[in-house]
């Protein structure tokens, strides 16, 4: 697992306030209990802090699930 | 101890009037400040008042906030220059006076787009970054326009009452975040915004404030400090009025 991907599952496990374990691919807003809109802002500032990023508000918004949130941080030139 | 010592703000609309006269006020209260405002040239006025009375040297950004793009540059330029904000002072607007029958729907977008939507987008900043650290204070300026009405004022009466209902909101979203949001609605103040009033119209408004006078920008800005600072750590979801009593 490389340090991006770790950071990320920390970043996960902070936002959205749960334990580092049930950090999965899995994970989805709405789908996941305790990923409802409050905590999506959580996760959104987690993140932000985490890789020292100031993500769009459209990538905010696009920021469904695990793998989106890959996805989008490696447009702000994080790497996996 | 001063008010803000140690802390971080952003205070937008900081190159005149209210905006002004809270960043030289949030200075001496011992903040480090970053200022925006559309003219760089206006702003180093208000950062050489601030140096010249021993302040720190804020951070200087050109930015519209009617213009998203610009907007977006000065976060991440905020971001960048720092990952703590203790406190954000949405100040920068706009005066479009218009009877309803004359107003177009530019004017209406143009208002709503500086006075309101910018407050929106500058909280939602904010709050990253404050939901980040679990503290934090939003000072949004409203108006007693946005309260009582005025004639020739719809549309800036409307953005400042949509001002209030929006830090209501936010208060209460953002206050299991330890993220406070108020509002100051200031009557009639000596700034550039009131020099185009006749002076009939002016000596009226003077008669409906109860202390007689019109207020100065320092008089709001301490308010504006207050809120801004942990002295005021109870208070969320409030509409302060500064206005020599004209709502009562």
């Amino acid at each position: 697992m490389s340090e991006s991907e770790i950071k990320l599952r920390h970043a996960f496990a902070r936002g959205l306030n749960i334990p580092e374990a049930e950090v999965t691919n899995a994970l989805e807003y709405r789908n996941t209990k305790g990923w409802d809109s409050l905590a999506h802002m959580s996760l959104i500032a987690s993140l932000d802090s985490t890789f020292e990023i100031m993500m769009d508000i459209d990538d905010i918004l696009d920021l469904s699930s695990y793998d989106k949130a890959r996805g989008i941080l490696v447009k702000y030139g994080v790497q996996f | 101890m001063k008010l803000l010592e140690g802390s971080t703000g952003w205070i937008t609309g900081a190159s005149r009037g209210i905006g002004r006269a809270t960043a030289v006020e949030a200075s001496r209260q011992g903040a480090t400040l970053i200022l925006t405002a559309r003219s760089l040239e206006d702003l180093a006025e208000t950062a050489q008042e601030i140096e010249s009375a021993g302040g720190n040297s804020p951070e200087l950004i050109a930015c519209d906030v009617s213009d998203d793009a610009k907007l977006s540059a000065a976060f991440k330029e905020v971001h960048a220059h720092t990952k703590k904000l203790d406190f954000v002072v949405n100040n920068a607007g706009i005066l479009r006076d218009a009877f309803l029958g004359m107003i177009s729907s530019a004017q209406i977008r143009e208002v709503m787009q500086t006075n309101l939507f910018s407050v929106i987008q500058i909280m939602q900043f904010a709050a990253r970054l404050m939901t980040a650290q679990k503290s934090g204070s939003i000072v949004n300026i409203a108006s007693i326009i946005g309260r009582t009405g005025n004639e020739g004022q719809v549309v800036y009466g409307a953005s400042k009452a949509a001002v209030i209902g929006a830090t209501k909101s936010a208060a209460r979203e953002l206050a299991p975040k330890g993220i406070r949001v108020n509002a100051v609605a200031p009557g009639v103040i000596e700034t550039s915004m009131i020099a185009n009033i006749p002076e009939p119209k002016l000596q009226e408004l003077k008669s409906s404030i109860k202390m007689g006078r019109l207020g100065a920008p320092e008089e709001v800005a301490r308010v504006i400090c207050m809120l801004a600072s942990n002295y005021t750590s109870y208070v969320t979801g409030q509409v302060i009025g500064v206005d020599g009593g004209m709502w009562l």
